[in-house]
């Protein structure tokens, strides 16, 4: 018996969310008495996951699985959590993760949790931590069933090294027409830029900003910090920027270490968005904003006058600290 | 075509959350509830095929009699019948048991549901019924086009989209981009009076088991006064997100 991890892995490289996944796994492992287990599909090497815990990677070896394939995926990762008897299984909650989530939930008959965000508060009865109403609040949750499958909100717990030996075998599930239901046709992805997903920091705007002309110094502050961009509804809502960009209730949540707003109020729409964050930086005009109410951080000013000259004095200590 | 849009009767967005019975019950009191923003989008889409393609569409809730102003709404935008599964809705997996039921028994050949809902935000419900009835499953879909029993639809993806192909009978987790927010549809006085009068159909539930419960809630700790920085002195502001956030 092992706890079973799913690590993300890109044209064969660990994601930094696996490592992450990895750690937590572990920390459910000890509590358990137990080790930990990870599947990947087509990884080239170990890579890291025995620094995190990992005693043993599953990886799967097949062509067609290349690109992700939830139903293909699920099938995978249910037929190697039977094969390690795991009790508990551990995914991510990226927008892959979550949605193959739910395909292996009943293919294990596994109650699920996801978006949880601590350690289980006590292995029996299994509970854990989740984040509900968009981050407005938390549930306590208990899981019945005799399989577990706990999705893990990212940069919640963060890393932890526990250096373990990783041994690497192949893993070679018996999949079936039916896995390959879904076709994927093509693939849209901006690689050079970093996703919210994965952004460590975001810079996002709002109406604030004017119009979609004046977004060229939000992507030049974003480029300065690494940053992904993002912006408000109404800013979406408008077509100034991609749905994709749009952070809140019914846009994407954030949960990075850094969240700064331009020019956007802070509707209780949008804070619900970024309550995960650690720390929120507020850039307005207006004092009054509720934004202010929640950030860390605020500066009461004019963002075609602030972004600009902070650009530069970020620029300057990047290159006083590089 | 048949479409089955399934509807969660949640908190509008910009309600402020409490908890009672020694933090054990969501408190409704003074909330106003409303069809899952998630679940509107595909609500308009499936109006879509219906004006479209003459699919016709149904929508299911699973509740009790509270939800049904939800579903007399979906019927005031147009859907054709409404369906109510009688029981609470306690955990994802019970709900997309009940829905299961309701697909299988329907003869359903597209069934949209939002990707998750904003109340619970388990995300778990489309794909759960997907696997329960054996059907092709689309998540965090943001187009949907139908040509006989294939389906081409666009879903997105960290940091992009992607477009799948798939065979119906299909259930999709749709959201924001199924359709734009400018065509989400308010009901009119013709389609108020016209819902009146559309079929309601409260269902046994068949008594699916849950897997989950809520032990208790708890609210995040309170924020701490935010540290103004004057806008002519950036380098402090540097200088706290480095030294004391730690963030750069």
């Amino acid at each position: 018996m092992s706890v079973l991890v799913y690590t993300e892995s890109e044209n064969g490289a660990f994601k930094k969310t696996a490592y992450e996944v990895a750690s937590y796994a572990k920390g459910i492992a000890d509590m358990l008495g137990t080790d930990v287990a990870a599947i990947s599909f087509n990884a080239t090497d170990a890579g890291e996951l025995g620094t995190y815990g990992v005693s043993k990677l599953h990886n799967v070896k097949e062509s067609k699985l290349d690109k992700f394939n939830a139903g293909a995926y699920a099938d995978a990762i249910s037929q190697a959590a039977k094969a390690e008897d795991a009790k508990v299984i551990v995914i991510s909650s990226s927008a892959d993760s979550k949605y193959l989530g739910s395909l292996l939930s009943v293919h294990l008959d596994a109650g699920y949790v996801s978006n949880v965000v601590a350690l289980p508060s006590s292995a029996d009865p299994f509970t854990v931590k989740r984040s509900v109403f968009t981050n407005k609040a938390f549930s306590n949750t208990q899981i019945s069933t005799d399989r577990k499958l706990v999705g893990l909100s990212k940069n919640a717990y963060g890393l932890k090294e526990n250096p373990t030996d990783c041994t690497v075998a192949d893993f070679a599930p018996s999949l079936n027409g039916d896995d390959f239901k879904v076709e994927v046709q093509s693939v849209d992805k901006a690689t050079d830029k970093v996703t919210i997903a994965d952004a460590e920091i975001v810079v996002s705007a709002g109406r604030g900003m004017k119009g979609p002309e004046n977004w060229g110094m939000i992507e030049e502050l974003a480029d300065v910090l690494g940053a992904a961009t993002a912006c408000s509804k109404p800013v979406s809502d408008m077509g100034w920027r991609p749905h994709g960009e749009h952070v809140g209730q019914t846009g994407k949540p954030v949960a990075s270490n850094l969240y700064i707003a331009i020019g956007i109020s802070g509707a209780i729409q949008h804070l619900a968005g970024i309550n995960s964050s650690k720390v929120k930086v507020v850039i307005n005009t207006d004092p009054e904003a509720p934004f202010f109410k929640a950030a860390d951080y605020g500066v009461v000013g004019d963002a075609f006058e602030v972004v600009p000259a902070l650009i530069e004095k970020l620029k300057a200590f990047k290159a006083a600290n590089a | 075509m048949k479409i089955l849009v399934c509807i969660s009767h949640v908190p509008d967005t910009t309600s402020k959350i409490n908890f009672t019975d020694d933090n054990t019950q969501f408190d409704t009191n003074g909330v106003q509830f409303v069809i899952n923003p998630n679940d509107e989008f595909g609500l308009t889409r499936a109006m879509w095929f219906k004006e479209k393609q003459n699919a016709s569409v149904d929508v299911v809730t699973v509740g009790g009699a509270e939800v049904e102003p939800t579903l007399r709404k979906a019927l005031a935008i147009g859907a054709d019948q409404a369906i109510r599964v009688d029981t609470p809705a306690v955990d994802g997996y019970a709900v997309a048991k009940e829905l299961a039921d309701v697909v299988k028994n329907g003869g359903y050949d597209l069934v949209i549901a939002g990707r998750e809902s904003i109340d619970y935000n388990g995300g778990m419900v489309p794909g759960m019924v997907a696997a329960m009835t054996g059907s092709s499953f689309v998540n965090t879909c943001i187009s949907l086009e139908i040509d006989g029993d294939t389906a081409t639809a666009t879903r997105e993806i960290d940091g992009g989209k992607e477009t799948v192909k798939a065979s119906l009978p299909l259930v999709i987790g749709g959201q924001k981009g199924l359709v734009e927010e400018s065509d989400l549809r308010i009901p009119n006085m013709r389609g108020i009076m016209m819902a009146r009068k559309k079929p309601l159909d409260v269902k046994a539930s068949v008594g699916a088991s849950t897997e989950t419960s809520t032990v208790s809630f708890e609210k995040p700790a309170p924020k701490g006064e935010v540290t103004l920085v004057d806008a002519d002195n950036l380098d402090k502001l540097i200088d706290l997100l480095h030294n004391e956030a730690k963030a750069i």
